[in-house]
Order: structure tokens, then C-alpha cells, then sequence
């Protein structure tokens, strides 16, 4: 698979498939997408650049082990449930504020933050299996 | 939300407007608490040293908050939360009522001890593979199961402890090991699949997956829908999970291959799971169903409690022996199902507690005599009496226990088991309890001769080290055993409420739907 185009292209792949899941994730709120789908786009770039240039680059580039990836995103899931509990509100209760950065109203909400650690836990699950198979092949 | 303001939005009809205080907090303490530590265990693979005291921290508030919870719910009743304050059915409802909250209590207590046991038996390569993570990620899932009033819901935790069990069953990655598992996976995965076929008939017949609502509204479909199908699908799907024969085929494949603390955790808890979801959904959702379904149960019980210890008597390895011993108690707890009395299914209840506390006291002392016997094969194994007595007097202790013998905590559930049976006009199945009893003497005495009495035939191993926190988790778990032995009385009283609670469907409907009369 290590073509000289594919090698060429795959990380500018990569990165795009990184943003648009960015993008589906936080467009996941009143339209399709979300964590869930967002996290498989990003795991599949990580699995693409993996493909074309080679395990170490790919662990050497997420900086962190893919597991605690996972972990983090399982924290700030359950946390985000737990914020309700000093508003009176039972687990999971949506809390919203709204924040002004650079002039523009933006509404924040725990849901988001729900949303970004079920992306994380996927990203962190699937990358690292994907990982763990490529280093497989190539032993 | 955000334009509360701008519209008359008569938000009560959505949402649960009452605001929730942090006692309330407590039925969802027992699931969040390990998910969260579970995630920092992640987080933190690599530095293995943390994990013992990270997992044994988190499982300790799981406690105290489990204790709360029984607390509050055997003062005040059941105890519900539904998440995302949308109102039940839409919003999925955790309701913990005495049976849940007891055992998830006892649960609870006993993943603490197999944390502190594990502190010394679980060497770093097993820590880097994930046992603590994978331990407290099952411990969720448990208590999910034990406190969710949602039928789905429960579903959800059973794929939660099953994933998290497969992880800790393949721990060391021996060909054995793989082998167990696999069975284990495959067979457990098609009890799951049952299960999920049956949910998704029952949400095609009533509308709705909130037990609550379900049993509310079973009475008015009893003429036209399918519901004692159901319920035998339900019975096969949990059967399965419990163990139950003819389907308990994938215990005895699987429970001698996981490192033993793994082994005691699954012996101790995960049977009795199955046990809890057969008792929460045949007596609480369909009484009537049950009702028809009691003989066959019964023969059910009867044949798994026989056959199961029949197996433990034919055995030369010691953790083989004790996962027939599993198999043969989870009969003796489908006896009270059969019985649907608030006698037999208390006796089902304390039978619980017992089992958990008992098998899992069981399995660690096999772990204890493996360092210091060498082994765990029968043939070999001897000789402990005269080299560690303290081992001998544990074994006593829970030998007794298991068989039902006093002055341990086996005694009085078996006790209540005979006197309800005997009161419902069935002696054999009194008769069947008896015997189990007796045939568990003969194999676990067998075991105790064998181990303890007999002088060593094998050459004494290479000094192994003193099993210090062995000793401490055997010691934790004999406490109660005993204690629940000599002064049964407040046991006694937690299971009857226990029994109560699911026998009584209007009051578990009203907590789950305070603002409407239970039909």
C-alpha cells in the first residue's frame, strides 16, 4: 500500500477527514452527525495515515496512547452528567450558558461537552485498535 | 432552553420539575463512581503502581454510597432518578428499590476485597493489560444492572459487565485462557441476543421499556398479547446468564481458566445478576405469568441444583469443583422463584447475599492454597493443616458456609427455602434443597480432607510468599459470613423488604410515577 501517491496524499487526507469530523461532530447537535460519527471520520483518517506512512508516525502524531484517549473522553462524558447535581437536577440535565467570544454569542452547553467525549472515546477505541492490526501486518 | 423567555413553554409537561437533592444523587452513585474511576484507570495505564489504590479508592465510595442508598430506600421506599429530567417513560429511570440496593450492596463489598486481593496477585503485565480498568467498567455495569428501571437499559449494563468480563476472562492471553473465553463470549452472546430479541418483542407489544410502565400496563394486554411467550424467553435469556440448567453448559467451560481473582468475581456476582433479572422481571412484570410457569421452574431449580453439585463431586480440580458449586446455588435461588412466596423469594434474597460473600471467599481461599500448595489439582494439593492452620480454619468456615451448615451464613436461607416449600405443598423440592445440601457436604468435605488433612504426598513447594493480603481478604469476607450465621435477624429483615418490594408492583409503580395513581 505504500505507494509514492498514496503516501503523498494520505496526509493531507488525513488532516481534511480531521476537520470534517470536527465539523459533523459539532454540527451533530440540531442536525445529522455527532460524537459518535464524527469520532469514526477522525479514527479512519488515523487508520489512512497509519496505512500509508507507518504505525510510529501515527503514535508519535496523536502524542497520547489512543487508550488514554478513550479514558479521557469516558471522564469528560461522565463528568458532564454530573454538572446538573448543583443545579438541583437529576444526571444529565442539560445546562446551558452563553459565552461571548470576540463579540458573537455562542451557547455552551454540557450536552457538547457530552458529545465531544463520546467523540474521544470512539477516536480513542477505534485508533487504537486500527493501530494494533497495522502492526500486526507489517511485523 | 436558551429561549425560555421568549415563549410560555409549560415545561412540567415534559419534565420532572421536582428539583432532586444530593441525597437523591445516590441511586446514580454506584454506576457514575466507577465509570469515572474506571476512565482515570485508563487514563493513567502505564503507571501501574497507581491502580490498586485508584480502584480500591473508587470502589470504596461505591460503597459508602451503595450503603446510603440502602439506607434511604429501607426508610423512605424505592428511590428514583430519571435522567435528563425528561419525565418516565421517555426518560430512562434508574429505581432502586430494597432488592436492588441490597444487592448491589453486597456486590460491592465483595469487588472491594477482590481489589484489595488483587493488590498483591495481579503483577504488572496484568495491570498494563487493563484488570483494574476492565474491573471497574464491570462494577458499573452491575450496578447498572441492579438499579436501572429500564428494561433496555438493562440490557445496555448486561453488554457493559459482558464486554468488561471478556477483558478480564482473556488476562494473560494463554491458550487455555483464550479457549475459556471464547466459550464464554460466544455462549454469553447468545443469551444477550435472546434477551435483546425478547426486549424488543416486549417494546413491540406494550409501547414502552420502562418496567414500571410495562407492569402497569401487562394487566390490560393479558387476553390479547403473547406476554407468557415472552416471559419464557425472558426465563431462557436470564436462565442462560444465571446459569440455570439445561443451559449452563458455558460456566464449568470457562469460570476454572481467568486468573482467580477473576474467577471469584464472576463466581460471586455475575450469576447472581441473571438471578436478580429473573426475579426483578418474572415476579415483578409478569406474576401471572410466573404463576403458570412455577412448575417448570421448580424442575428447573431442582434438576440445576442436583446436577450442578453432582459435577462438583466428580472433579479433580479444586476451581472446577467450585464452579459447580456456583451452578448448584443459583438452583437453590430459583427455588424461591419457583415459590413466588414472600418466604421463598426472602429465602432467594439471603440465599444471594450468602452466594456472593461465600463463592467468592471460596475462590480467593483456592487462590490462597494455590501459592502456598502449589496447585490447584486435587492429587497434589495436601498437607495445609500442618503447615498453615489459619488457611484450615478459613476453609472450615466457608466449607460450612456453602454447605448450609451452621454456625455460617448458608444455614438460614436454606432454612426459610425448606420451610416455604413445605408450606406450599412441595416436599420434594424441600427434599431436593436438603439433599443439595447434603451431597455439598460430601464434595466440599472431600475438598477439606483432601487439602487440609491429608499429610503432603507432593514435595513442599519453593517458599512461596506469606499471602498477606490473602489472609486479609478471606478475613473481610468470613466476618460477615459468620456474622450473618449467629445473628441473622437483620438480614433476615433486609431480604424480607427485599421480597416485598418486587411483590409489591403498585408501590414500585407509584415511586417511578409519583404525580399518577398506580392502576
Amino acid at each position: 500500500m505504500r505507494t509514492l501517491i498514496f503516501r503523498t496524499i494520505a496526509p493531507y487526507l488525513a488532516s481534511l477527514m480531521v476537520l470534517f469530523s470536527v465539523f459533523v461532530l459539532l454540527r451533530g447537535h440540531n442536525e445529522p452527525g455527532g460524537g459518535f460519527i464524527g469520532g469514526l471520520i477522525a479514527a479512519s483518517a488515523f487508520a489512512i495515515y497509519g496505512i500509508a506512512c507507518g504505525v510510529a508516525p501515527v503514535r508519535r502524531a496523536l502524542y497520547f496512547h489512543p487508550m488514554a484517549i478513550s479514558g479521557f473522553g469516558l471522564l469528560v462524558s461522565g463528568l458532564s452528567g454530573v454538572v446538573s447535581l448543583f443545579k438541583d437536577m437529576p444526571f444529565l440535565t442539560g445546562q446551558w450558558a452563553e459565552v461571548h467570544i470576540l463579540g458573537l454569542a455562542v451557547d455552551i452547553s454540557t450536552i457538547l461537552f457530552f458529545d465531544i467525549g463520546v467523540y474521544l472515546v470512539v477516536v480513542g477505541a477505534i485508533t487504537s485498535i486500527a493501530l494494533a492490526l497495522e502492526e500486526r501486518e507489517h511485523v | 432552553m436558551a429561549a425560555e423567555s421568549a415563549y410560555a413553554v409549560d415545561l412540567s409537561r415534559a419534565m420532572v420539575m421536582v428539583p432532586t437533592t444530593p441525597a437523591d444523587w445516590l441511586v446514580v452513585g454506584p454506576v457514575a463512581i466507577p465509570i469515572v474511576t474506571g476512565a482515570l484507570l485508563l487514563m493513567v495505564r502505564h503507571q501501574t503502581r497507581l491502580h490498586g489504590s485508584l480502584a480500591v479508592a473508587g470502589l470504596f465510595a461505591t460503597l459508602l454510597c451503595n450503603i446510603g442508598l440502602l439506607a434511604r430506600v429501607l426508610g423512605e421506599g424505592p428511590q428514583v432518578m430519571t435522567m435528563g429530567r425528561w419525565l418516565p417513560p421517555f426518560g430512562i429511570s434508574f429505581a432502586a428499590d430494597a432488592l436492588g440496593a441490597s444487592l448491589a450492596l453486597v456486590a460491592t463489598l465483595v469487588a472491594v476485597v477482590c481489589a484489595l486481593f488483587a493488590a498483591n496477585d495481579i503483577g504488572t503485565v496484568g495491570r498494563r493489560y487493563g484488570f483494574y480498568p476492565f474491573m471497574m467498567l464491570m462494577m458499573a455495569g452491575v450496578g447498572g444492572s441492579f438499579l436501572t428501571g429500564d428494561l433496555f437499559n438493562l440490557y445496555v449494563w448486561f453488554e457493559v459487565f459482558l464486554i468488561s468480563s471478556f477483558g478480564l476472562l482473556v488476562l494473560g492471553s494463554q491458550h487455555r485462557q483464550l479457549d475459556g473465553a471464547t466459550k464464554y463470549a460466544i455462549l454469553n452472546l447468545v443469551g444477550t441476543t435472546l434477551f435483546l430479541i425478547s426486549t424488543a418483542l416486549a417494546y413491540g407489544i406494550f409501547g414502552t421499556l420502562n418496567m414500571a410502565d410495562i407492569a402497569r400496563k401487562a394487566d390490560g394486554l393479558r387476553e390479547s398479547a403473547p406476554l407468557t411467550t415472552l416471559a419464557v424467553l425472558y426465563l431462557l435469556a436470564f436462565g442462560m446468564k444465571a446459569a440455570a440448567f439445561p443451559v449452563n453448559f458455558w460456566l464449568p467451560a470457562s469460570y476454572h481458566t481467568p486468573r482467580i481473582v477473576t474467577a471469584a468475581l464472576f463466581g460471586g456476582v455475575l450469576t447472581k445478576v441473571g438471578v436478580y433479572a429473573l426475579l426483578r422481571v418474572m415476579v415483578l412484570i409478569f406474576p401471572p405469568e410466573r404463576a403458570l410457569l412455577s412448575g417448570l421452574i421448580a424442575w428447573v431449580a431442582a434438576a440445576t441444583m442436583v446436577i450442578g453439585i453432582m459435577g462438583a463431586l466428580a472433579q479433580s480440580d479444586l476451581r472446577r469443583v467450585l464452579g459447580f458449586v456456583v451452578i448448584s446455588g443459583v438452583g437453590v435461588m430459583l427455588a424461591g422463584l419457583a415459590l413466588g412466596t414472600p418466604e421463598g423469594l426472602a429465602g432467594t434474597v439471603f440465599y444471594a447475599f450468602h452466594s456472593m460473600i461465600a463463592m467468592t471467599a471460596l475462590y480467593l481461599l483456592a487462590g490462597v492454597m494455590n501459592s502456598l500448595g502449589g496447585g490447584y489439582s486435587l492429587r497434589s494439593l495436601s498437607g495445609l493443616y500442618a503447615m498453615h492452620p489459619l488457611v484450615a480454619a478459613f476453609a472450615l468456615i466457608l466449607v460450612l458456609a456453602a454447605a448450609g451448615l451452621p454456625p455460617a451464613s448458608g444455614l438460614w436461607p436454606k432454612v426459610m427455602l425448606v420451610r416455604a416449600s413445605l408450606d406450599s405443598g412441595l416436599p420434594w423440592l424441600a427434599f431436593a434443597i436438603l439433599a443439595t445440601g447434603l451431597l455439598t457436604t460430601l464434595a466440599l468435605g472431600r475438598v477439606f480432607i483432601l487439602t487440609v488433612w491429608r499429610p503432603r504426598v507432593a514435595e513442599k513447594p519453593q517458599g512461596s510468599a506469606m499471602p498477606q493480603t490473602g489472609y486479609l481478604a478471606l478475613a473481610a469476607l468470613c466476618l460477615p459470613i459468620v456474622l450473618m450465621g449467629v445473628y441473622p435477624e437483620p438480614v433476615i429483615g433486609v431480604a424480607r423488604q427485599a421480597a416485598d418490594a418486587i411483590l409489591d408492583a403498585p408501590t414500585y409503580i407509584g415511586s417511578v410515577f409519583p404525580g399518577e395513581t398506580a392502576q
